[in-house]
């Protein structure tokens, strides 16, 4: 094959590399979100490409879900538990994405060679790793939204909601901590590559334990007070059920939905905060040490 | 980070710093049990509007100083500036006028196709997203993938995966692009087309300047304006390529091809009136991988004679025989004492 080689003109002209060099503010900020959905497109393309997923993450996480259903009826447990356990399998797709898809790409993109092009790209690394949450959270809301309907119509879930803006409040604030945590968790698998990736895996069965993901955490005492400070998926997924579940006397020994609101904004904030150090950080291990944006080293 | 001090915009190539511009670079890799020095003391200027080679054995140090240069790496020692922009301090301005392209590259998703992927990339660059559709459409003319416009990355081949990569690095019209090894373990069409592309981009917009590393010596003779020979991290010659072939001392120079060589080229090195004989490390010597090249350098043709009665005693058949002008390779065989295919180290 030969190529026709009609080189393509500079699509922005410009007389001198540094004129080239002198970006507005405008077109920082505009380049920052174009790399957001540049590097959020490629998750949302195999989302429609590799339908496998329908099997995988839907399909076999809702039997888990379908299982604790049918405890909670064979014990004859309040009807809300039914939903506490559909809420927490719809829930269970973010936290899956988050612990493995985003905590794992960084280190993926590694592998790779997209690194270096990231690196080197003129972007924000944050807006890198803003495009994958947002890649990520794409299918998560599929999934999530398929085990609700399915399970709510399935089970004959019926929620008693009073406040609709606090609810979708809280869930918002809920995936903002969640990804806010995958975004640190990239940093961190990027830096101790298979020892972080030892550790998720041995914590997930923990974590989803004392999040309470087929349960109310405050059945946990202190455990689950632990688990509602430090775990957004424990203290977003209670919050929710409180929410969705008004006046259900199964709410016991937790903070208010208002208090748990206040404790993800804290977990949002303070997760970004440390995602843009560590990110920075990380960019500077890589230029002083060279081993991070090295295939392989 | 601060902004640099904008210079006022040149109106010629001749008003512009110098493209690259390196002083002292050394580049240490901490490493057990010892340290690497991968560059010891570089200097290079490379001005505006050059095609500038580095042409080294792998683990000569090309690759690290790319990195340093692409802002991927900071040096240990020295100083960098690529079009006057320091790489330690003013990241943000280079990043937006360069790109970098390396052989094996396998950046991208596999279950994108070429369109996507491309098009994907050109939102790193800030290219508005019709914008962005329009130039991936011209790049893939550009390179010949019209073909494979919608196939998956995933199953392109070498060349194709590569053509894709130099689209990628053209898609933000970089005033300078780095091309580590770019047509590495293409064939020889392909190769051809890459270095068409590039040489045909760089001449379309005066003060384009391209850094190109390679090991294939006769990739870096056609293309390059200037070339720097590296070795062990040092800069041993620079120079154009005709004056650096000029520093090879007078004689005649033979490209032999032979069926076998088990004795190895020792013996015919020794023999007298042999100045050098080395095993050639271009591919293109010896491309079916059934015969093996030596290049000799000899006092005069005469020596020729005795060359051919050694070789008959190792029973070596000699299947072609070419008296050829000095080439780069021989160069680097004379500041160094060996050969390309000698050099033990990995790349750095």
């Amino acid at each position: 094959m030969t190529a026709t080689l009609r080189i393509p003109e500079p699509f922005h002209p410009t007389s001198s590399p540094m004129e080239a060099a002198r970006w507005t503010r405008r077109r920082k900020l505009a380049t920052d979100l174009r790399a957001v959905t540049g590097r959020a497109y490629p998750r949302v393309i195999g989302l429609i490409r590799e339908p496998s997923w329908l099997l995988f993450e839907i399909l076999l996480p809702f039997l888990t879900t379908s299982a604790f259903v049918f405890v909670y009826r064979a014990l004859q447990a309040p009807p809300e538990y039914v939903g506490f356990a559909v809420l927490g399998g719809a829930m269970t797709a973010f936290w899956l994405n988050v612990i493995w898809m985003m905590a794992a790409q960084l280190y993926w993109e590694k592998d790779q060679g997209n690194l270096d092009i990231y690196f080197t790209a003129p972007v924000s690394l944050m807006s890198v790793l803003f495009g994958m949450a947002i890649g990520g959270l794409f299918s998560s809301c599929l999934r999530a939204a398929v085990v609700l309907g399915v399970g709510t119509v399935l089970y004959d879930v019926v929620f008693t909601v009073e406040q609709w803006g606090l609810l979708i409040g809280v869930f918002l604030l809920t995936l903002g901590a969640l990804y806010g945590l995958g975004m640190v968790l990239a940093s961190l698998f990027l830096l101790f590559g298979r020892e972080a990736w030892h550790l998720t895996q041995a914590m997930q069965e923990p974590v989803y334990f004392v999040s309470g993901l087929n349960f109310p955490v405050g059945r946990l005492g202190m455990l689950g007070f632990l688990a509602i400070a430090l775990i957004p998926l424990a203290v977003g997924l209670d919050a929710i059920r409180q929410l969705a579940f008004a006046g259900s006397a199964a709410h016991v020994g937790t903070p208010s939905p208002e208090v748990e609101a206040l404790i993800l904004v804290a977990m949002v904030v303070v997760s970004l905060a440390l995602a843009r150090a560590m990110i920075h950080r990380l960019e500077w291990l890589a230029r002083s040490e060279g081993r991070l944006t090295v295939r392989g080293g | 980070m601060s902004a640099p001090a904008a210079p006022a915009t040149p109106s010629s190539i001749d008003d512009l710093p110098p493209a690259i511009e390196v002083r002292g670079v050394r580049r240490v890799y901490k490493a057990k049990p010892n340290p690497v020095t991968a560059l010891d003391g570089v200097d290079l200027d490379v001005a505006p509007g050059e095609l500038f080679g580095l042409l080294g054995p792998n683990g000569a140090g090309k690759t690290t100083l790319i990195k340093i240069l692409t802002t991927l790496l900071l040096p240990t020692d020295g100083t960098a500036r690529v079009f006057g922009f320091d790489v330690a301090r003013q990241t943000t301005e280079i990043r937006r006028i360069m790109n970098i392209v390396s052989g094996g590259e396998q950046s991208g998703y596999g279950l994108l196709q070429v369109r996507e992927q491309l098009w994907m990339f050109s939102q790193f660059y800030g290219i508005p997203v019709r914008e962005g559709w329009r130039r991936v459409d011209e790049l893939i003319d550009a390179v010949g993938l019209q073909e494979q416009r919608h196939q998956k990355i995933s199953s392109l081949s070498t060349g194709q995966r590569q053509k894709l990569n130099l689209a990628r690095g053209l898609m933000n019209d970089p005033w300078i692009l780095f091309l580590d090894e770019p047509t590495l373990g293409l064939d020889v069409s392909a190769a051809r087309v890459v270095r068409d592309l590039v040489r045909g981009w760089q001449a379309a917009v005066p003060g384009r300047t391209i850094l190109l590393t390679s090991h294939y010596m006769a990739e870096v003779d056609e293309l390059c304006d200037r070339l720097a020979i590296v070795d062990h991290g040092r800069i041993l010659a620079l120079g154009t390529p005709t004056e650096l072939k000029q520093r090879v001392s007078a004689g005649s120079i033979f490209r032999l091809v032979l069926d076998a060589l088990e004795g190895g080229v020792e013996p015919i090195a020794a023999l007298p009136g042999v100045e050098r004989a080395v095993l050639a490390a271009d591919d293109a010597t010896a491309p079916d991988g059934q015969t093996v090249a030596v290049n000799l350098q000899l006092t005069d043709d005469a020596v020729l004679g005795s060359v051919i009665t050694a070789l008959a005693a190792q029973d070596a058949h000699i299947v072609a025989l070419q008296k050829s002008e000095p080439t780069l390779e021989d160069v680097f065989v004379e500041l160094v004492g060996r050969g390309f295919g000698d050099a033990p180290e990995g790349d750095r």
